[in-house]
């Protein structure tokens, strides 16, 4: 275990062999998670959890509320760093090397992982400057219409936009923000999307767009989902990692989150290997 | 039980009119007062103890360049110790508390004490002298709480959302802060600069302190003498004659028009910009 | 399955380049904040260095307790009670006129008017509060006085009333805005409750809303009290420059704050007795308005958690 406090001592890089993983699955690794645990103010939100992420794959993360689902999510882009008071500890491997090594930036980490959020959260700005603004402050300043139409048609928003581009973005409806905040992702071609609950907020038409979406996105990305709605998980993850809380409470009340088990999507729904994981899959409680 | 629901909403009444009735006698009186002196000659004249021929026009100038130091010192650095408080602080730290609690006490402390301040520091202690530059500094630090609280007011109003998906892109703090948040609030901390610029320019308790030659009849430079317009209107009513009286209330007018506008200037920019998240 | 290498995946992970551009621009903004820091110990050093200087010739005794201010004459007198009663006499007018009659218009405005009046009501109240003192200070000198004459109350031409009662409109805005805050910042669901016992509006105002808003109407109530205070055009103007000891609001009185801008503004010299007045006088009204402020913003804190 190896703290993420910032005067840690210095380590040389790991590079792991990509097959270091069960032979079972050929997809590469894109995050390798060993025992991760993050505080807040010091009360553990979510504890010593242990999962892998793979290419091309959707996995979902689903349980009830209060799990600590959005928190793991949170810190597979370092986006925990914004978070006073919030430490974590254990190991996140991105493509082998440590996200939380000593002289990783937390700025070029979240450069190669876009997020999506639960609220669509456009920019107050024209939808053009809405998906150029992640080219920009990476300084490719060349091609930029070209690179902005590419991500306006991944995210299937293109043919509804091209002709107001330099429209607000709030006069967009709830769906195609979201999808334009999909958009503002996908233009500086990240290797995973992190989506935390991204059709929550929205109608079931456009949710229905959005994992249309994701079915498309997957061949090309990784892509991590939390979603309280368990059909959800069922109709577009590969892989569904099973969340829960401990039964017994810490100091202050609070109970911790807990991952229960991961496994294909299929067998966690049908047969899971944990009686908590039947429980919620079938309604028992949750 | 009718009777005294109806008085005291009487009570409640009578008390609005009396506010509303005071502020009509008071523009009224100088409206009245005023009338005959506001010309051209007001406008253009320096004051002169001829009260036929005397005007405000160094008095206007001066305030017009006191406004420009407040602005050019003021807006920037309430701005950003705004967005040090909002955006990078951590408020978990005592000295940010403090820093915070400071500027409260700040914004309440008497005019008159900043005209200490200044009279002690850049007055006596730099050698500065009673110029335009002492009194310009001292207004700016007057109203620099009153611009870093509205400008926080400002960064405050801007949805988180847009710092994490700023943030989510891979943005570094200050492109977060210049990119989107900045350029959302601005609308906000313009409208609370012209205010507080607009509390400045009446001031002149400090300027008393700072700028006291009481008659600099040439037009002031930044490293003159001077006499602000507030300042000129109090020397006339305190001269005997009834015709300077007429001339402060010319002035008054000339000096409440100037407010008027800025205070419209800032209401039409709060409600055309004004962003309904 | 795209061919071309991903654009992301050309960047190196680690930039342990420190970002020298990001620091630089966090310390240019923590110097601002700084620029606040430097006020108030300006402020601290500029009044204390005088005022002990001051106080190693007068005795504080003499200062606090003594009841002749006459700093400018031979033999000099140092008592600063005339001061401090001046200010005393004029603050309670403009409290009599801005306090019960700021509540008033914060009642009405909060339970009482329709919105069209609000919006009428409440631009003019800005502008009320946005008036120069200076302003004042001439309307109390050429209106208020003579009227206070012609009803017969034989005022003298410069007297703590008149700027008693015109101080009190100048704050009136300000105990009528944040009382005003204060009460309907009350959920609505206690007043709906006082309706739903059969109250009417008189009631539920003043016994349901007043009560859950006192702190931060006495919040504003310790604010216009500072305020008054700390005034000075309109006592320079209108109350005089006669450091009278009376209890008396028809005579003319001088307040701390008006001493300091006529003796400042005129021209004593530099580093002598009188001057070092000034700074000792300034004292003493820096830390009465800074107890006051302090009192003001914590009940205004405790109003405010009570919500949350």
């Amino acid at each position: 275990m190896v703290s993420r406090v910032t005067d840690a001592p210095l380590r040389a890089l790991d590079v792991r062999a990509e097959d270091d993983r069960s032979s079972e699955s050929p997809r590469a690794g894109v995050f390798d998670v060993r025992g991760l645990t993050v505080r807040y103010d010091g009360v553990a939100a979510v504890r010593d959890v242990t999962l892998a992420v793979r290419e091309r794959e959707v996995t979902a993360f689903i349980g009830p509320s209060g799990c600590g689902k959005s928190t793991i999510l949170r810190s597979l882009n370092r986006m925990n760093d914004l978070i006073p008071g919030a430490r974590v500890d254990g190991e996140v491997l991105f493509h082998g090397s440590d996200l939380y090594g000593h002289d990783v930036d937390p700025v070029e980490v979240r450069r190669r992982i876009g997020m999506v959020f639960q609220k669509p959260n456009p920019f107050p700005k024209s939808i053009r400057d809405n998906v150029a603004f992640g080219p920009r402050i990476l300084g490719l300043k060349d091609d930029l219409e070209e690179r902005i139409e590419r991500a306006l048609r991944q995210a299937a928003l293109w043919d509804e936009v091209k002709d107001r581009l330099g429209r607000n973005a709030f006069a967009l409806s709830g769906g195609q923000q979201q999808r334009l905040c999909i958009a503002r992702c996908l233009a500086v071609e990240p290797d995973v999307l992190l989506m935390d609950e991204p059709a929550s907020a929205l109608d079931p038409i456009s949710t229905g767009r959005i994992e249309d979406l994701m079915h498309d996105l997957k061949r090309e990305f990784a892509i991590v989902i939390v979603t309280h709605n368990m059909q959800q998980a069922a109709r577009v993850a590969d892989r569904t990692a099973f969340f829960s809380v401990e039964a017994e409470p810490q100091a202050d009340g609070a109970r911790c989150g807990v991952l229960i088990e991961m496994d294909e999507t299929l067998r966690i729904f049908t047969s899971p290997s944990d009686g908590r994981t039947e429980d919620y899959v079938t309604g028992r409680f949750g | 039980m009718r009777l005294r629901q109806g008085l005291f909403q009487a009570a409640l009444l009578a008390s609005v009119a009396v506010g509303l009735i005071a502020l009509g006698a008071l523009v009224l009186r100088v409206v009245i007062d005023g009338s005959p002196y506001l010309d051209w000659m007001l406008l253009s004249n320096p004051p002169s103890s001829d009260s036929t021929v005397a005007g405000a026009r160094p008095a206007i100038l001066a305030t017009l360049e006191l406004m420009a130091i407040v602005i050019g010192f003021g807006v920037p650095v309430g701005v950003g110790t705004a967005i040090y408080l909002e955006e990078f602080a951590d408020h978990r730290r005592w000295y940010n508390r403090l820093l915070e609690i400071n500027i409260q006490n700040l914004a309440a402390v008497p005019s008159v004490v900043y005209g200490i301040l200044g009279l002690g520091f850049l007055v006596h202690g730099a050698n500065l002298g009673r110029v335009v530059l002492a009194g310009g500094l001292i207004l700016t630090l007057l109203v620099l709480p009153t611009i870093t609280i509205a400008a926080r007011e400002a960064l405050r109003s801007v949805p988180q959302g847009v710092r994490l998906g700023a943030f989510a892109l891979g943005a570094t703090p200050w492109q977060v802060v210049s990119r989107q948040v900045l350029p959302a609030a601005i609308p906000g901390i313009a409208t609370g600069s012209i205010l507080a610029l607009s509390r400045a320019i009446g001031e002149s308790a400090p300027l008393l302190l700072v700028g006291a030659l009481l008659y600099a009849p040439r037009d002031p430079t930044l490293l003159s003498g001077f006499v602000a317009l507030p300042v000129q209107i109090y020397n006339w009513i305190r001269l005997p004659q009834p015709e300077f009286h007429g001339l402060a209330a010319a002035a008054i007018v000339v000096l409440l028009a100037l407010l008027l506008t800025m205070n419209a200037v800032a209401i039409l920019l709060r409600n055309r910009f004004q962003r309904r998240w | 399955m795209s061919a071309a290498p991903r654009l992301s995946a050309a960047r190196p992970l680690t930039r342990s380049r420190r970002r020298l551009g990001e620091a630089a621009i966090r310390a240019a903004l923590a110097g601002c904040a700084l620029v606040s820091v430097i006020t108030t110990v300006g402020i601290v050093i500029a009044l204390l260095v005088p005022a002990l200087e001051f106080f190693g010739e007068v005795s504080p005794i003499d200062f606090l307790f003594g009841t002749n201010w006459a700093p400018l004459f031979s033999p000099a007198h140092f008592g600063v009670l005339p001061l401090v009663v001046g200010t005393l006499l004029v603050t309670v007018f403009a409290c009599l006129v801005a306090l019960p009659l700021g509540l008033g218009v914060a009642i009405y405005l909060a339970e009482y008017s329709s919105r069209r009046l609000r919006a009428v009501i409440k631009p003019l109240l800005e502008i009320l509060a946005g008036i120069p003192t200076v302003v004042y200070g001439y309307f109390a000198l050429t209106t208020v006085t003579p009227l206070l004459r012609d009803l017969g109350l034989g005022v003298e031409v410069f007297n703590g009333l008149s700027a008693g009662l015109v101080m009190g409109i100048m704050l009136l805005p300000t105990v009528a805005s944040l009382s005003e805050d204060a009460m309907t910042a009350v959920p609505l669901a206690l007043r709906q409750g006082g309706y739903a016992l059969g109250g009417n509006r008189l009631q539920v105002s003043l016994r349901i809303v007043v009560p859950a808003a006192l702190s931060g109407i006495v919040a504003s109530f310790v604010l216009a009290i500072s305020r008054a205070v700390g005034e000075t055009m309109i006592v320079t103007i209108a109350a005089g420059l006669q450091p009278t000891l009376t209890l008396d609001p028809r005579v003319a009185v001088e307040t701390l704050t008006a001493f300091i801008a006529s003796t400042a503004g005129g021209d004593v010299p530099t580093g002598s007795i009188e001057y070092k007045t000034i700074f000792a006088v300034g004292l003493a009204l820096f830390v009465a308005t800074l107890i006051l402020n302090a009192l003001a913003i914590r009940l205004v804190r405790r109003y405010r958690e009570v919500y949350e």
